[in-house]
């Protein structure tokens, strides 16, 4: 089938079959191999990916269900050579060791604290949404810890 | 376990429910309808499902709605769980989602994945089928011989299994309305936070004069299908709402379930875990109701 994806803001056409993940539309047919794949069932969420600004497991998703959608991707955090706000507090509290998990982690936070830009004020709604995905080397300290400082550097930059 | 990929299937995104209803018609047997797709998305790369045919109903309008009507809360077929969480409609039922669906997956997960598509699922340990169970919940389908709908009740056959016939779709649930001051309280036990339920309960009840005037006790993961502690409900019905009452109601209820047993929860276990539940969900509901 013939889709049309639009992904961080550039509109793609390419040829999938109807059961493409949407992760591996990304991966293997826009190159865009940010987006990481690792349990391809939902679980770990490093796969996650923001649709229509809303963070999805880009696994448990076809590609051809996203046609016309606003998907964005690691690949459109940064701003050319400077860094997202979520990625700078990543590197500054050692939010990540391995960074396999990490990709799926900055989509995860994006899409909540476009929602919730508070969202580090409540530490068990925070807990609540880092809990999706699933990190096996950092732990989760760091990742907190980065959650709050980019929160707080969205707000200050109003973003 | 090998390749996570899916087998081959057609693909179509019917603009209608009788356009969705047509489709499954023809191919009723050898196709799966796509709703959220949270669970079917997994089955598919598991292969434990191989349709021809993959029926993806997101693109049908007028299903994505919460409806409060006179005598009921109307479900559209589309309604993410995310939406449940957020509920705000003015109803003691929105208390009840509010309260459940934080359990429900993770944030992305309830995102896309719907509360009639888990209905559709269902899944023992299911929350949203235990409180469609407890809450004589109608499952509204339509298929070639026109639409009905299904008391959940007879809905659910058994593990994974429903009254759904491969012809027909689901297109909404109907919740009678619980009477006004009802409160709501839900409990559940998992082994890690990732889990499904081992056990959850949830509970509907209003007092009047001191005593317990109505009350619903449903239970997740306490047999192949949800249940309705209707014995416990009997049990509290009519009675002042103490302490001693809560443990018996809750005792009762267990007794009343059948729990899957696994290696690390024998059947026991589970019963204490049911009882507990219960127990709190009782004493909670009451304390949110205060002192009528």
């Amino acid at each position: 089938m013939n889709v049309r994806l639009t992904v961080n803001g550039r509109t793609h056409r390419i040829e999938v079959e109807p059961r493409t993940s949407l992760a591996d539309a990304l991966r293997d047919r826009l190159g865009l191999t940010g987006t990481t794949l690792g349990c391809e069932h939902g679980v770990c969420g490093s796969c996650t990916v923001l649709v229509d600004g809303t963070a999805i497991r880009s696994c448990l998703a076809l590609a051809v269900q996203v046609e016309g959608a606003d998907i964005r991707t690691v690949e459109g955090l940064a701003d050319g050579d400077g860094l997202h706000p979520l990625q700078e507090a990543f590197a500054a509290e050692h939010a990540l060791q391995c960074g396999f998990c990490t990709p799926g982690f900055l989509m995860l936070l994006a899409g909540a604290l476009a929602e919730e830009p508070e969202l580090d004020r409540d530490e068990r709604r925070l807990d609540a949404v880092l809990a999706s995905n699933l990190c096996r080397c950092t732990g989760y300290a760091g990742i907190r810890r980065a959650a709050a400082r980019a929160a707080k550097s969205m707000r200050a930059d109003g973003g | 376990m090998g390749d996570m990929k899916p087998a081959q299937f057609d693909y179509v995104a019917p603009a209608s429910v009788p356009e969705a209803v047509a489709v499954l018609a023809e191919h009723g047997p050898e196709s799966r309808v796509l709703a959220g797709g949270q669970s079917l998305l997994i089955e598919l790369r598991y292969r434990t499902t191989r349709p021809a045919l993959v029926v993806d109903v997101n693109r049908i309008p007028g299903l994505s709605q919460v409806t409060v009507e006179n005598g009921s809360v109307h479900v559209g077929a589309l309604v993410r769980h995310a939406q449940l969480e957020r509920a705000r409609f003015d109803d003691p039922l929105a208390e009840l989602f509010r309260q459940v669906a934080p359990y429900v997956g993770h944030p992305p997960i309830r995102a896309r994945g719907t509360f009639a598509g888990s209905l559709a699922w269902a899944h023992p340990a299911s929350e949203w089928c235990a409180l469609a169970m407890a809450l004589d919940a109608g499952i509204e389908v339509n298929g070639p011989a026109g639409p009905r709908t299904v008391p959940a009740g007879s809905w659910f056959r058994g593990a994974f299994v429903t009254a759904c016939l491969p012809e027909e779709l689901v297109t909404g649930v109907l919740l009678p309305r619980p009477p006004a001051g009802a409160v709501a309280a839900f409990a559940e036990h998992r082994r890690t936070h990732s889990g499904f339920a081992l056990a959850a309960a949830l509970v509907m009840l209003r007092l009047a004069e001191g005593r317990v005037a109505w009350v619903r006790i449903g239970l997740a993961n306490a047999a192949d299908v949800p249940l309705r502690a209707v014995g416990a409900e009997r049990l509290m019905t009519g009675e002042r709402p103490e302490q001693e009452l809560f443990a018996e109601a809750g005792a009762l209820a267990a007794a009343e379930a059948d729990p899957p047993v696994a290696p690390h929860a024998p059947a026991a276990y589970l019963k204490h875990a049911l009882s507990t539940l219960v127990r709190r969900c009782l004493a909670r509901a009451v304390h949110h109701a205060g002192t009528p």
